[in-house]
């Protein structure tokens, strides 16, 4: 069995606890018995080789992907099919995507202020606010009358974050935030995701960036083929990776030719 | 050719001809009012997750389009006060205007909605929206902006359709033409005068178009 199953019973501070998820699609297992307790402040960094089911596995967690078996607790709120309980959830996880998926037809600060008036009921007033004051946090606040199309792909995607804090979710799930980025902007978004963190924020975090989760990370997680590997603080995960796959999978991005 | 031009009827007929055009305005603006409402209405049932409705439409759309609109206006005109359903000439225009554009909105707002990408729904719903603000909030204007040159001339052909409701006398250009026409033998004249009317009317609803372009979908993409 996976080093993640030993990991026994949920911490009473869980904010994720997932049980035994398994996920189809059609034939092809995606997901196999994932276990997984994320703690309340917990950085998890997710990585594996590409089709490893790591999107897969965050997706899950806001229900933008079902799963076939299983249990998904978050923030004590069982994960059904109820549109209910989905919303629920979804309203305390906020996502980041790898293409940012900022709304085109709207300014930055009416993308940050669309879903705190729609789905929290917020007021204009309060949620101008909070966008105005998260948007200055990620450093952008005077672009924000602009349109998405006029930002650079570093700056899109630290709106895209602004955009899910104004919804002040308890979980942040980052879905490869740098991958569709030019290198010169990765560290920018990396830059902010470091701050988030060190405000205690709960991230997971999928993601190439082995800089980023040797600083952040409190787990690194290492998933092949829909089912998680290895899991270990950063220092030994780099340091001295057990498993066969997670040495040639550390080699290969490590390094560089 | 010893045929010898009068515009005496035109002239005189002018005020009437000028006024018909208001007419066709009002038909014309009218049914595409109907038709807007039908395609957006019509793209929501149509991928909606209960199968009847997602049949009644397609239905709808298929029966709409392959059927000539003379027959549905005489349809509405004449047949259904037989069930009892009596409407005077300029809504049964109106209603006959906007289902034939309607069904086709449908399929050309459909192809819109079809062009957003995934990503802006996720991104939606991962932010709490359930699925009709997403549709709503986040789907529709950038599905409008990228169908709105189609719709645009779907719906200048809807404005020159107008013409075919002079077939049950309903008011505008073309019946009105068609009694001076009646009474002055001048054929030439009041049809050819009227031939630049529609000219000028299909150039206005352009022009209409372009503005409610300018105005609601010029945001700047990549």
């Amino acid at each position: 069995m996976s080093d993640a199953a030993a990991t026994g019973a949920a911490p009473a501070d869980a904010m994720i606890v997932m049980s035994h998820v398994e996920k189809w699609y059609g034939d092809f297992q995606a997901l196999t018995d994932i276990n997984l307790a994320v703690r309340k402040g917990e950085k998890i960094v997710l990585c594996g080789p590409s089709g490893s089911g790591k999107s897969t596995l965050i997706r899950c967690i806001n229900r933008l992907e079902d799963y076939q078996k299983g249990e998904i607790r978050v923030g004590g709120t069982r994960l059904g099919d109820d549109a209910r309980t989905i919303d629920a959830v979804r309203r305390e996880v906020g996502m980041v995507f790898q293409h940012f998926n900022l709304f085109p037809h709207m300014s930055v600060l009416r993308n940050c202020m669309l879903a705190p008036m729609r789905s929290l009921g917020a007021s204009r007033a309060e949620a101008e606010a909070t966008a105005r004051a998260l948007l200055e946090r990620v450093r952008i606040h005077e672009q924000a009358e602009k349109y998405p199309a006029q930002l650079s792909g570093g700056q899109q995607q630290r709106v895209a974050i602004a955009r899910a804090l104004c919804m002040k979710p308890k979980v942040m799930l980052f879905d490869e935030p740098t991958s569709a980025l030019d290198p010169e902007m990765v560290k920018e978004v990396l830059d902010t995701m470091i701050g988030l963190a060190e405000e205690g924020m709960t991230m997971i975090c999928v993601t190439h960036e082995m800089g980023f989760a040797r600083q952040v990370a409190d787990r690194v997680i290492f998933m092949a083929g829909g089912a998680i590997v290895e899991e270990a603080p950063p220092q030994d995960f780099f340091s001295n990776p057990r498993h066969e796959r997670t040495r040639k999978f550390l080699g290969e991005i490590l390094h560089q030719p | 050719m010893n045929y010898r031009l009068d515009f005496t009827p035109v002239i005189e007929g002018l005020p009437d001809l000028l006024l018909a055009c208001l007419g066709t305005f009002g038909l014309a603006l009218g049914g595409m009012a109907l038709a807007i409402v039908i395609g957006v209405g019509g793209v929501i049932l149509r991928d909606s997750r209960i199968a009847p409705l997602r049949w009644l439409v397609k239905g709808f759309v298929e029966l709409v389009r392959n059927t000539p609109f003379l027959v549905q206006i005489f349809f509405i005109y004449f047949a259904l006060p037989l069930a009892g359903v009596r409407l005077d000439p300029t809504p049964t225009a109106i209603l006959a205007l906007g289902i034939n554009g309607g069904a086709y909105a449908i399929e050309i707002i459909r192809g819109g909605v079809q062009s957003i990408g995934k990503g802006q729904i996720e991104a939606g719903l991962a932010l709490g929206l359930h699925r009709g603000q997403v549709f709503r909030l986040i789907v529709l204007k950038p599905a409008l902006r990228a169908i709105f040159p189609s719709l645009t001339s779907q719906f200048v052909l809807l404005t020159l359709t107008t013409s075919v409701c002079s077939a049950i006398s309903a008011y505008e250009l073309t019946s009105v033409a068609q009694r001076i026409e009646s009474e002055s033998f001048r054929s030439f004249e009041v049809f050819g005068t009227i031939t630049l009317f529609y000219l000028v009317i299909s150039w206005v609803m352009m022009r209409f178009f372009s503005a409610i372009s300018q105005r609601y979908f010029s945001y700047p993409v990549k």
